[in-house]
C-alpha cells in the first residue's frame, strides 16, 4: 500500500497551524477575554452595556457586585434571588482569579490581594493600557462612557480588545 | 370525504386565529385591564406617556425617550451607548412577548424615569401605543 505522504504532511501541518492560532485565541493573547457564554447571564447583564467578560474581574468584585444589585453604579438593576444567585456562580466559576489562579489576565496586575474593585475601568492595568486615550475622545458622542468598550474595540462581543 | 377536509381545515383554521388573537401580549393587556378595573387602554394617552418629560425619576433620564429616542421605530440608546431595538412591534416583533421580562422593564425603567413604579393604567395605555406603532 502506498502511503499518502504529501497530502498528510499538509494536513498535519495545517492541523498544527489551527491548533497554535486557536490556542493563542484562547489563553494566550492578552487582549482576549472569554465572552460570556450563559443565555441568563448574557440576557441579564447585557441588556443595558456590554456582558463584561467575568475574567475580567476577580471572584469576590463579582460577589460584591451580585450582592449590591440595588445600587448597580446608581442604578437599581436587581434581580429575583435565584437568577440572581445563577448568574452570581457563572461569574464566580470564571472569574479572572478562578481556580486558584492569581490572575488569568495581566488585567488583574497590581490589584491588592484582599480588593474587590468594582470599575473594571478603575484597575491599574486598564488605565495604563488606555492612558494615551485623549480626553476628547472619551467625550465623543460615539463614546460617552469608559464602559462603552465596543465603540473602540469592534470586536469586544467577541472577546477581542486588540488596540 | 371532502366535508371533512373542510371542517377539519376550519378548526385548524379557527384554533390558529385564537391563538393569534391570545397571543402573550394581549394576555397582558387583559391583566392590567383587569389590575386597573377598566375596559379600555389609549394608545394616545401611552403616547403622551412616552414622551413626557418627567421630574421625579433621575435627572439625566427624564422621559422614555431620553434612551428609547423619539421615533418608536428607530433603535435607541441607553446612556451607557448600547443600542436599544425599537420599541415598536412592526419594527421588532419579538417584543413584550414575555411577561415576566415587561414587567422587569417597567419596573426598572418607571423607576427611574417616573421615580416610582407604573400603574396598571399605564402599563396598558403604552402597550397598547406600541402594538399600534
Amino acid at each position: 500500500m502506498r502511503i499518502p505522504y504529501r497530502p498528510l504532511a499538509i494536513g498535519f501541518v495545517t492541523l498544527a497551524f489551527s491548533a497554535l492560532v486557536l490556542a493563542r485565541a484562547q489563553a494566550g493573547d492578552r487582549h482576549f477575554f472569554a465572552p460570556v457564554a450563559d443565555p441568563v447571564v448574557k440576557e441579564e447583564c447585557g441588556s443595558c452595556h456590554l456582558a463584561f467578560a467575568p475574567s475580567m474581574l476577580p471572584a469576590r468584585s463579582w460577589q460584591r457586585m451580585m450582592g449590591e444589585l440595588k445600587n448597580h453604579f446608581g442604578d437599581d438593576a436587581s434581580l429575583d434571588a435565584a437568577t440572581a444567585e445563577k448568574i452570581t456562580r457563572y461569574l464566580v466559576a470564571n472569574a479572572g482569579d478562578a481556580g486558584g489562579q492569581r490572575y488569568s489576565s495581566k488585567l488583574l496586575r497590581g490589584v491588592a490581594a484582599g480588593a474587590s474593585p468594582q470599575r473594571i475601568t478603575e484597575l491599574p492595568k486598564w488605565v495604563s493600557e488606555h492612558r494615551k486615550v485623549p480626553d476628547w475622545e472619551w467625550r465623543h458622542k460615539d463614546v460617552r462612557t469608559k464602559a462603552n468598550c465596543v465603540a473602540c474595540h469592534t470586536a469586544a462581543e467577541q472577546g477581542y480588545y486588540d488596540d | 370525504m371532502k366535508n371533512t377536509f373542510a371542517a377539519t381545515l376550519g378548526t385548524i383554521v379557527m384554533i390558529l386565529s385564537t391563538a393569534t388573537l391570545a397571543g402573550p401580549r394581549e394576555d397582558l393587556l387583559a391583566q392590567y385591564a383587569a389590575a386597573a378595573k377598566t375596559t379600555g387602554f389609549s394608545a394616545a394617552r401611552g403616547q403622551a406617556l412616552h414622551t413626557q418629560s418627567f421630574s421625579g425619576g433621575k435627572s439625566d433620564t427624564p422621559s422614555c425617550t431620553t434612551c428609547h429616542g423619539k421615533d418608536t421605530r428607530g433603535t435607541g440608546r441607553a446612556l451607557t451607548g448600547k443600542t436599544i431595538e425599537p420599541v415598536a412591534v412592526s419594527v421588532t416583533p419579538t417584543r413584550y412577548t414575555d411577561p415576566a421580562k415587561v414587567e422587569k422593564w417597567f419596573k426598572r425603567n418607571c423607576t427611574e424615569v417616573l421615580g416610582r413604579e407604573c400603574t396598571p393604567q399605564e402599563k396598558g395605555d403604552w402597550l397598547t401605543f406600541v402594538i399600534g406603532q
